[in-house]
Formats: structure tokens, sequence, C-alpha cells
């Protein structure tokens, strides 16, 4: 590994002060990502502020009957909060499908916003990549693009953000809360992460010198009818090719409120309120769930390798929304879908 | 071919002071001064001897280092040393009492669990972890919570009729 310079951080302002003072430094908590990409030559930080001995560590009720949960949770402890696995069992789902036992362990709620959208070519440092090197180029597009994205791409980056948490925090509408120099604001989770753009080497709209201390649920949890649908190579312990949330509140057969959102397509988690929309006030029906997921799918390009994932969406899009109609979610243990 | 010894031009940094650490490693303290980017595997191995956590992709991705810090499983291939300043460590070395195996270490003999050997001990660490956990109920539960460790001798079979044997155990014994 490259040389770095290791702190620790006495405060959350501690921490803000550190890294205004040092641009180049990074925070760590978890670090699953951030030392793998340290290890690959990909980001050379300076210094790591360790963050891990901050009070962030708690999960509680919020006044507006929500939840807040501190930046520094570790993924399999939310997964596993009693409340968690009660009122928002998408969020607990969705945490399962990702990763393995020992990362979850390891990786903090903040850093799983955190971690990099990535591909294969930003960690490889013989080609060229406009993420981690702009202006050099986009390898993926005319490459080896099978993991790649369909929505929200542009010429600059076709990476995808591999988060599985994050589509569910997508779904259920969480916010972020940030502290920077500049004070303590709310980041509502669809204008978290970025699309590329122009600045594909910019993954999230957190400013250099804010740090996340929670994200917070709304008190809707959608615990009845949901289901988290992740597809992938192989059954366990794999990036999503597509991943699915689907959460639905019924009215006998009818929708009243819908959200989705899919992992592993587009360069954050991917979120539709005009395909939501139109399940509203309709049957949950498979005929309209298919509706729902053309519309979503209405802007989707492939690039060769990945082309296969517009039909994989569509059909996952359908697929999780009838078992969350259900009642009868995805389990992340017996892989079989049903 | 000689070693190149010329430092490294693009090396922008000098390199930063060590920082004095204290690890609790199988029951014994152990006081290092360890370099900031010295992972908790290699300190392991390299500073205190202890060889049997190994180093497979040092990715996070094979689970070959799983060790567990203050009783949870984690790939200490990604850990800092310096971070866990303070912690509890347990490796495969910890787990036997004397003379006698750990259940687990006991079960993967008798269930033939391993061919070469090299995953075995990230196999039985991750495995005390999953225990500890308390959340696998069925076959399924297992091989899912167990996915983060690879066999490449595929002995996948024979290491979950090792866990499921220790987890029947200690579920009849609870009763």
């Amino acid at each position: 590994m490259n040389n770095f310079a290791y702190s620790r951080a006495a405060d959350v302002d501690d921490a803000v002060r550190q890294i205004a003072a040092e641009p180049t430094a990074r925070f760590i908590a978890g670090g699953t990502n951030l030392i793998d990409l340290i290890k690959e030559d990909v980001v050379r930080p300076t210094r790591l502020i360790d963050i891990t001995r901050l009070p962030l560590r708690t999960v509680e009720e919020t006044a507006d009957g929500g939840l807040r949960i501190g930046a520094l949770v570790p993924n399999s402890d939310l997964a596993w909060h009693p409340q968690v696995e009660r009122r928002y069992p998408l969020l607990a789902s969705a945490i399962l499908a990702g990763a393995s036992a020992q990362l979850r362990n390891m990786a903090s709620t903040g850093g799983n916003l955190m971690q990099r959208t990535r591909c294969y070519y930003f960690y490889d440092v013989a080609t060229p990549c406009n993420k981690r090197e702009p202006g050099s180029g986009c390898a993926a597009i005319s490459g080896l693009n099978r993991m790649h994205a369909i929505l929200g791409t542009s010429e600059h980056c076709i990476a995808t953000h591999p988060s599985d948490m994050c589509v569910a925090l997508a779904a259920l509408d969480a916010r972020v809360r940030a502290v920077g120099g500049a004070g303590e604001r709310t980041i509502p989770f669809a204008s978290f992460h970025r699309l590329p753009g122009n600045a594909p080497e910019r993954d999230t709209n957190l400013q250099a010198d804010e740090i996340i201390t929670a994200v917070e649920l709304p008190a809707k949890g959608f615990a009845v009818n949901y289901s988290y649908l992740k597809i992938r190579d192989r059954l366990s312990y794999a990036f999503a090719l597509v991943s699915v949330a689907a959460a639905l509140e019924l009215a006998g057969d009818t929708v009243k409120e819908a959200r989705l959102a899919l992992g592993g397509v587009a360069h954050k988690p991917w979120r539709d309120r005009e395909a939501e929309d139109a399940l509203k006030g309709k049957p949950a029906t498979p005929d309209n769930f298919l509706r729902a997921a053309d519309t979503l799918l209405r802007g989707a390009r492939g690039f060769g390798g990945n082309d296969f994932k517009i039909e994989l969406a569509r059909r996952a899009v359908v697929r999780a929304l009838g078992q969350a109609a259900r009642g009868t979610p995805q389990s992340q243990s017996d892989k079989r879908i049903a | 071919m000689a070693q190149e010894t010329v430092a490294r031009p693009a090396e922008k940094f000098p390199a930063p002071a060590k920082v004095a650490i204290r690890l609790v490693v199988n029951g014994v303290a152990h006081d290092l001064h360890v370099a900031p980017w010295t992972t908790l595997l290699d300190a392991l191995r390299d500073r205190l001897d202890l060889t049997g956590t190994k180093k497979g992709c040092d990715h996070g991705q094979c689970g070959a280092c799983t060790v567990l810090v203050n009783g949870r499983r984690i790939n200490s291939c990604l850990a800092l040393a310096v971070m866990k300043d303070g912690s509890q460590v347990t490796t495969i070395e910890g787990l036997a009492s004397g003379p006698t195996l750990h259940a687990l270490q006991q079960a993967f003999i008798e269930h033939d669990a391993f061919q070469c050997g090299y995953c075995t001990p990230g196999q039985i660490c991750s495995a005390a972890g999953l225990i500890a956990e308390g959340r696998a109920r069925t076959a399924d539960d297992i091989r899912e919570l167990m996915s983060g460790n690879i066999c490449r001798c595929g002995a996948y079979p024979n290491i979950l009729a090792a866990i499921e044997s220790v987890l029947r155990r200690d579920g009849e014994a609870g009763q």
C-alpha cells in the first residue's frame, strides 16, 4: 500500500476540521472499499482520519415516528436490529442480500453510501477511466460491459453503484444527515448520489468537508407488501446484475402507493416516480406491473455486453412487484424465486 | 534479478511515524509499533508469527483471513491494525482449549471438511462467528451466511455438514 498518515477524530467537529485542513485526506470507518482501493492504487489518500470512535452507533426513533440510524452502525447490526426487521424489512432484506457476513460486520451505514460507484476498468489502473482519471476516456463503453449501466449513463461513464442497502434506502425515501464547515444539513436520498454526466469522478453531492452523521427513515416502512429481488451471476456474494426494491401499499387489490428502486442498472440507485405513479390507483396485476416496468425502462440503453439487462430488469420488476403484492418477499437464504 | 532498492520516484510522502497499539490476541496482550498501512492480517502473521490466519486474495473476497475481533468475524486483510488498537482478537490458534480442540475443529476433522486446508482457518473462524450470531437455522441459512468463505477444493458439502453438526449439538445442549 502507498504510505499515508493516520489520525483519529476526537468528535464530529474535529473530523470536519481535519478533513478541511487536508483535502487529500479521507475518512475511514469500515474500510471495506477504501482499503481495497488503496491497495489497488486507485485512490491515494495522504491521510486516513479514523472516525470509528465517534458516538454515531445508535439507532433511535425520531419525533415523526421514523428511525435515525447512526452513520457508524454496522450493516449487520442494522439488518438484524429489531425495529428494522419489524418495521423496515425491505431494508433488512436488501442489506442481507449484499456482500458477505464478514464485510457486513465491518461496513458502516455511512460507508455503504460512500463506497465508490465503480467497474472493473475503474479498478484497473492500466486502462483509461474518467472516474479515476478525469478526461482519460472510458474503456467500458466499447469494452467488456456485461456488468454496466443501462439507465442514466453518459458518454463519460457507465459504471454502476454496487450497494443493495442504498436501493432500499432510495425506495424508502431516506434522508442523509451531514455536518460540514457550513453546518448541518439534510440531503434527500434521491439527490445524495449523482449520475455521471460530465463529472463522473464525483459519486455524491456530499461536500469535501462534510461527514455523514446519520441516515433517517420516515415512519412509513411498507412492512407488509415488499420484496428485494437480486439477480446475479452467483447465488450469493456477487454484485447485482439487476436488483429491485419493490414496496406497495394496497387497499384490497388496488395500489394506493408504490415504491420502485433498482440496483445494478445505473450510477446511482434508480428511482422513477413516473413508473410508481403509473401503478397508483390501478389493480395489482402482472399487466400493470409490466406497464410500470416499461415506463421505468423507457430510456434504457445497452452497450453490447449488457443489452440483456434491459429485458432482465423488465422481468425482475414484474416479479418483485408480484412478490410484494402477494406478501411473499424474496428470501435471501432460499434462493428459489417465486 | 537484483532487487530494486532505489526509492520510488513517485513516493510523494515521507514515511509517517509508526503508531503504538495494543492488541489482545487469543488472550495475550501485545504492544506493537505499526505503520498506519499495516493490515491486521499482516500484523498477526508477520509481527506476531500467528500464521494460522491465511492471506488468500488480500481483497476481502475469499475469507481465508477471517478472524474474530471483539467476538465478530471480519476480514483481517481489509482492517488496519492501528484501527483495532485495544481490541480482542481471536485467531484459529486461539480456539482450542489446551489439548481439546474447539467443537468446530473436531467437526471439520470428523466430516472431512477440507482438502488442501488453506481456507480452513478462515472457514472455522467464520463458522464460530456464525454460531455466535445465532441467525442460522437451516442449511440454506448456513450456506448463505458462509458465502464469504471460498473453498477452491470444493469441500462445501462437508463444511456445511460440519457446521450443521455443531449447530445441532449446541441446539440440543441448550434445550
